[in-house]
């Protein structure tokens, strides 16, 4: 859903007061915290890239792919927003190395429909194909794939980063710059292209194993013995149930499928993609659909619905790891207040502290329909980038749910206090106080920005919020 | 910068000794903001309201500025340089216009100069410090004008139609400021409170629904959550009113009050 922006740089004299065009008007996936940009400008090439950035005003820029962080990390409230989905061509692919050279505009599921037919797939994908390779990096986004194969940024082999000077810089793993660029939500420059290592696939079919687990204890117990076993492994918790049910969850996992596991039909074309969608969600809903009570019986059906144990199940790409792309726009269904996601990861010692969560939510009824955990494995250097061993929390909850900022900041005092840490991608109400000890190197983060771009041209609302 | 509830860090007060004012930023103050100015006439109770402000907050632990800085709203050509200074040294998430005179209904009806200093007050100088934070936010790119009406305002009456005529035209400039600034990313809210026990008010008979100034803070902070153009306290009182709006004059003018 590439945004069709008309390209603004004309400079022209505004009213103080008239309304700006609504289409600067920027949140985030989530719909809350509204902004205006002064400009909102979608660069074509470097050359036009760069003139951009020049132009910015004294309230800076920030980059905008598609627009999926949930929170405000893509919107520069009175400053530039630089739309990089102009930015979309694929340059070059390496289809014998299996490398990919694209723009940062480029989304996921461009590469996949390129890179697919060559039996090639991208390393790391998030639950949406619809993120840029610029988000990707400056999320350091993960996948279902982590505790194999660890976050984007480990399969970037460069990336060309536009800096707050004006120079266009290539930069490498193992510097300070890709460090702080790798999960530096986008506040080290705006990434102009990356070359990316792929992931050589036979076909494009998953073999999915599913299994109902009754409780929190038995998920993390299978998880930690048999989570090696497979490439792809993500949770999906009823946080609604309570008592013993408390935690029980959904457990899937998956490989891609080898040509020899497809039946002969399928065999054909095994390479094929072709997701399928819905028509997009309606652009009115009211807030208040999902309460506690609906999303209680979605719940219990989800739960209910799954197989108890099932192997081998061949499923579609798009169904095993984007599901929710198949409704277009779906963070509709949340009405006009929105809705927060909030993603914690805690070290394995600390599997008390994700027990207390998980009681606390469910004892709060908290309505949330797409809570998710996983198991992460190590993490990746990048000073800001958000995965670290352990395990990882994912929910989301109606921004609406009264009494939910100060419950969701005794979930942030948990997580502190074992040693944790959020996802900025994610977040639009943390206290900037636990960021610190979250992210032991913000210091270093800091220290280079204030080197690297003195006069704080590249920022965002989130960095504004956070104080970044 | 906001939350994803509207919570803001940093706040400004015009009026800065309101009861309503200090029990909204007291509420801010524990979730979200560590910046608050409050804007008024230098008074040692603008002084007083600060440093309570500054040691309730030392009593907690938390690190917050309280500054205050002279605004007299019947100065209106100052407010510019004023109001000016305080958005020069940073991001102002919130606004909240909460100055006005209650007056004397019965002395000011004899006294026309007196009745104009309500007026000028309550409208005129809310309209001059509101365009000017009005535009300083659109600069911005985002912040909420927050602006103390009164239910008083719906409709004039008999007892205290001058106060209420100042609020009507208020309430008028910021709905029509709402509309102004729509899809800029600067949120206008108008909040229209019965009665609520105050200095303002010590003394009169308690009018039915009546509220306090927690009540209408609350109010504030969930219609900015909602991102809400009208905010009614108690919020029963948006029915009572469409009725009384609506009820023919000869009867409306017999109603006690």
């Amino acid at each position: 859903m590439p945004a069709q922006h008309q390209q603004s740089s004309h400079r022209r004299r505004t009213p103080p007061l008239r309304a700006a065009r609504r289409d600067r008007l920027l949140t985030g996936w989530g719909r809350t915290a509204p902004s205006g940009a002064a400009t909102l400008s979608r660069p074509r090439t470097v050359a036009e890239a760069v003139s951009a950035v020049r132009a910015s005003g004294a309230r800076g820029s920030t980059p905008r792919g598609l627009g999926r962080a949930y929170g405000d990390a893509a919107q520069n409230a009175g400053g530039t927003v630089l739309d990089t989905t102009g930015l979309d061509r694929v340059r070059a692919i390496d289809a014998e190395r299996g490398t990919v050279v694209c723009e940062a505009g480029v989304s996921l599921h461009r590469l996949m429909e390129v890179l697919l037919p060559l039996g090639w797939f991208v390393p790391v994908t998030p639950g949406t194909r619809y993120v840029t390779v610029g988000g990707a990096i400056g999320a350091d986004i993960h996948g279902k794939n982590h505790h194999v194969s660890g976050s984007f940024t480990r399969h970037v082999r460069s990336l060309e980063l536009l800096t707050a000077d004006g120079e266009v810089r290539t930069v490498v793993p193992g510097t300070d710059l890709f460090d702080a660029t790798a999960g530096g939500m986008g506040l080290t420059g705006l990434v102009l292209s990356a070359t990316v290592q792929l992931l050589p696939v036979e076909t494009s079919l998953m073999c999915v194993d599913t299994d109902r687990l009754p409780d929190l204890d038995s998920l993390l117990a299978v998880l930690t013995a048999t989570d090696h076993r497979h490439r792809y492994s993500v949770a999906w918790i009823d946080l609604l149930a309570r008592g013993t049910a408390a935690g029980r969850s959904v457990l899937t996992r998956g490989d891609h499928a080898p040509l020899d596991a497809l039946p002969a039909r399928a065999r054909r074309d095994p390479l094929a993609f072709r997701p399928s969608q819905l028509p997009p969600a309606p652009r009115a809903l009211p807030s208040g659909l999902l309460r506690g009570s609906t999303v209680g019986a979605f719940n219990r059906f989800w739960y209910r619905k799954a197989p108890r144990r099932r192997r081998g199940e061949l499923q579609k790409l798009s169904a095993f790891f984007h599901p929710l792309d198949g409704l277009p726009h779906w963070n509709r269904v949340y009405g006009s207040t929105g809705f927060v996601q909030w993603q914690c990861v805690l070290g394995h010692a600390h599997d008390d502290a994700l027990r207390r969560i998980v009681r606390l939510i469910s004892r709060r009824s908290c309505p949330s329909f797409l809570a998710v955990l996983k198991r992460f494995g190590p993490g990746d250097p990048g000073w800001l980038s958000f995965p670290t061993e352990g395990w990882t929390l994912a929910l989301d909850i109606p921004a609406g749910l009264p009494g939910l900022a100060e419950f969701l900041d005794v979930l942030d005092g948990e997580v502190a206090a074992a040693d944790g840490r959020l996802y900025l991608a994610k977040d639009a109400r943390m206290r900037p106080e636990l960021l610190p000890a979250m992210y032991p190197r913000l210091a270093d983060f800091r220290a280079l920005r204030a080197e690297l771009d003195p006069r704080g041209l590249f920022t965002s609302d989130l960095a504004r919020r956070l104080s970044l | 910068m906001k939350d994803a509830f509207g919570t803001p860090q940093s706040l400004l007060v015009l009026g800065g000794t309101s009861e309503i004012a200090l029990a909204t930023v007291r509420r801010f103050l524990a979730r979200r903001t560590r910046t608050v100015w409050l804007a008024g006439r230098p008074t040692p109770a603008l002084d007083a309201a600060a440093e309570q402000l500054r040691e309730e907050a030392a009593a907690r632990g938390a690190e917050v500025t309280i500054r205050t800085t002279a605004f007299d709203a019947l100065a209106p050509e100052t407010h510019e340089e004023r109001l000016g200074k305080v958005f020069a040294e940073g991001d102002i998430d919130m606004v909240l216009l909460a100055f006005g005179v209650l007056g004397d209904q019965r002395e000011d009806e004899n006294d026309p100069m007196a009745a104009v200093r309500v007026a000028q007050t309550n409208y005129t100088g809310a309209v001059s410090s509101g365009l000017v934070c009005a535009r300083a936010l659109r600069t911005q790119g985002h912040g909420s004008l927050v602006v103390l009406s009164s239910v008083a305002g719906e409709r004039a009456r008999r007892s205290n139609f001058l106060y209420g005529s100042s609020k009507a035209g208020l309430d008028a400039f910021a709905q029509g400021l709402g509309d102004a600034l729509h899809g800029t990313g600067v949120h206008v809210m108008v909040v229209r409170p019965g009665f609520v026990r105050t200095r303002m008010t010590a003394g009169r008979a308690p009018a039915p629904f009546a509220t306090t100034p927690e009540a209408v803070a609350g109010a504030i902070a969930h219609g900015l959550l909602r991102r809400a153009g009208t905010v009614w306290v108690p919020a029963g009182l948006s029915a009572v009113m469409c009725v009384l709006r609506h009820l023919p004059r000869p009867v409306f003018r017999r109603l006690p009050g």
